[in-house]
């Protein structure tokens, strides 16, 4: 705002006073507006806005749309698309595997909060504390989170081997404890896909954590000690209410990440055995790109879309008596 | 990030550490917590080394101990290079990222200009519509975003095995658009007059005021492109059809297919050393971003 005032825009006065008066012809006005707009840069603006608004309308905005307009139809790129209303949800919601799936999905989530939630944010009070070398703790805690995830899947299914000869079950050997199967068993893949999700996602969360505790008023400690105060209770009294925002919105972000698993489960197990690793997302994969029914992938993705949001949306009412303060 | 020795209070204090009832079971814990990020974050890559240059049936017998028959065999790596194309593949994965960085950051800056600066009159609103997207799960738009690479609107061109497909739709980021935009909120208004004063146009205060002065954020958000590209599967896999195209995260799981046990670790090696060996040079700009972006969803 200040900048277009300072430019040198002389012309500007002149031609508020002919609009005022009234003596200039409409067209004339609107030309000699057109030619301030122009003398102030006014193309040069346009230039500046058009790769954000030209990229964000091809791949963002019109694909959102597009994946709305979509769900309503039924289009396999050969044919015509042709309007079905809802009949691609009921489609949708009638398949058998879906009820599954969101149960595997759901699974996840519980799965990976239960084990990767608590874990980041207990590292990174005890690493805040630490003196020194504290840099060779956040080094190690993001290293896993560097390896590009396929590596890592890669290399975790040689971890997985089932055999008694496979590297987690020569652990569990040492310690006595009978080999696990693994990925190839309905009743552990899950666990075992959460056990690496846990391991390549929590150095992310760890270094957030400690940037916000950075922000921690510390004489709240100070006046906390005073008071007799021991060092749990300054963690569950201070430390953790001082950082709660950015605990909920890392919480939410966790959730409605994990909704949308997909890489681990496809590389994993491509959803096996047994159906047991199935996630939504493989399920919109292989409406799309294995059954070609893109109407069905796009209402599934759009009934995934709205529960998140839903979700969010119920999830910030909730906390937010929490996390104001 | 990093604490000093100096550092001011935080949750234990210093009259805490001299009390041994705090003392020793702190230095315990922190003890416990190296040992198992050492196991957790250096353990995976130094087996993988390890596995890398051994034999198969070392790797398959007895995969916890060090070199059981004796063999070391460095031809692996060279192998896993020749025949498994690492270094063609790494090459595509470069020009991915290298692409991907560049749209970002031209898109990205030249958007974040133009709504903290510029401020046209509908500035609000294309704000909005950006910060818009960040609330919509990016699932609803994989389908679409696809078959808009297929037939691109209104051009009609097919986007697909070419690298622009990968390239433009990452440049779609709110959230760079956002953090950047945030970044030059924060500059001083006077600056652009002064350089308004002496006659530069938007293009001038562009590249000679607000670039400059932005490098910390533009280094990030560069920083951030290149990992998101590099670490991207679902989204090639899906627009690089051609195999001569794909690059390294797509061609692995076929080599792995493909190939021996140690030819394949091999190649998970190769593929991993470059992100490690970026990472620990640029650590400190990494673990920076990281908690800035942090800072910026909170």
């Amino acid at each position: 705002m200040v900048i277009r005032e300072q430019a040198p825009t002389v012309p500007e006065p002149v031609e508020h006073r002919a609009t005022t008066r009234g003596t200039a012809r409409p067209q004339a006005r609107r030309r000699s507006r057109f030619a301030a707009w122009y003398r102030q840069g006014g193309p040069t603006v346009v230039l500046f806005a058009l790769p954000v608004v030209l990229i964000f309308l091809y791949f963002s905005w019109g694909p959102i749309v597009n994946g709305l307009v979509m769900s309503l139809q039924r289009t396999n790129l050969v044919a015509p698309a042709q309007w079905v209303g809802l009949g691609n949800f009921q489609y949708v919601l009638a398949d058998p595997a879906l009820g599954q799936a969101t149960i595997n999905t759901l699974y996840f989530t519980v799965l990976a909060i239960v084990f990767g939630f608590p874990l980041p944010i207990f590292l990174a009070v005890s690493m805040a504390e630490l003196r020194g070398r504290s840099w060779i703790y956040t080094t190690l805690a993001y290293l896993p989170v560097i390896v590009p995830p396929v590596v890592s899947i890669l290399l975790w299914k040689v971890f997985y081997d089932s055999s008694a000869d496979g590297l987690f079950n020569s652990i569990l050997g040492l310690a006595g404890i009978p080999p696990q199967p693994w990925l190839d068993s309905p009743a552990t893949a899950m666990p075992s896909i959460v056990l690496e999700a846990t391991w390549a996602a929590s150095g992310t969360a760890v270094i957030i954590y400690l940037a916000a505790l950075t922000s921690v008023r510390t004489e709240l400690y100070e006046a906390a000690e005073l008071d007799g105060a021991g060092i749990w209770s300054r963690v569950w009294h201070i430390t953790l209410p001082q950082i709660r925002g950015v605990i909920l919105v890392m919480l939410l972000l966790q959730i409605i990440g994990t909704m949308q698993l997909f890489t681990e489960p496809y590389l994993f197990t491509g959803g096996g055995p047994q159906g047991a690793t199935t996630t939504i997302l493989l399920l919109i994969y292989n409406y799309a790109f294995v059954n070609g029914d893109y109407g069905a992938a796009t209402a599934l993705s759009v009934l995934l879309a709205a529960g998140l949001c839903v979700l969010s949306a119920v999830y910030q009412f909730t906390t937010r008596k929490w996390s104001t303060d | 990030m990093s604490r000093t020795r100096t550092a001011e209070r935080s949750l234990i204090s210093d009259s805490d550490r001299k009390r041994r009832g705090v003392r020793i079971p702190l230095t315990i814990v922190q003890l416990l917590i190296l040992i198992g990020l050492l196991i957790a974050g250096l353990g995976p890559l130094l087996w993988l080394l390890k596995a890398a240059i051994s034999p198969t049936q070392d790797t398959l017998r007895d995969p916890l101990a060090f070199f059981p028959s004796g063999v070391v065999q460095w031809q692996n790596l060279a192998t896993a290079w020749t025949q498994g194309h690492i270094g063609y593949y790494l090459g595509n994965t470069a020009i991915l990222a290298l692409g991907a960085m560049i749209a970002n950051l031209f898109v990205c800056t030249t958007g974040a200009y133009v709504l903290s600066v510029l401020r046209p009159k509908c500035g609000r609103i294309l704000s909005g519509a950006i910060l818009a997207t960040l609330f919509i799960p990016s699932i609803v738009s994989l389908v679409p975003l696809y078959l808009t690479i297929l037939k691109m609107p209104l051009i009609g061109a097919n986007l697909s095995n070419s690298y622009w497909a990968v390239w433009l739709p990452a440049a779609a980021s709110a959230f760079n658009v956002i953090v950047i935009k945030r970044f030059f909120d924060a500059i001083p208004r006077e600056y652009f007059e002064a350089a308004r004063i002496d006659g530069a146009g938007h293009l001038r205060v562009f590249t000679t005021v607000v670039l400059p002065l932005s490098r910390p954020i533009l280094g990030v958000v560069a920083l951030l492109a290149v990992i998101a590209s590099w670490k991207d599967y679902l989204w090639p896999l899906l627009v690089l059809p051609n195999p001569d195209l794909q690059p390294i995260s797509v061609a692995l799981p076929k080599l792995a297919q493909h190939s021996e046990l140690n030819i394949q670790l091999a190649g998970l090696f190769l593929a991993l050393l470059i992100p490690v060996v970026l990472f620990i040079v640029f650590q400190r700009s990494f673990l920076r971003g990281v908690g800035m972006s942090g800072g910026v969803k909170g």
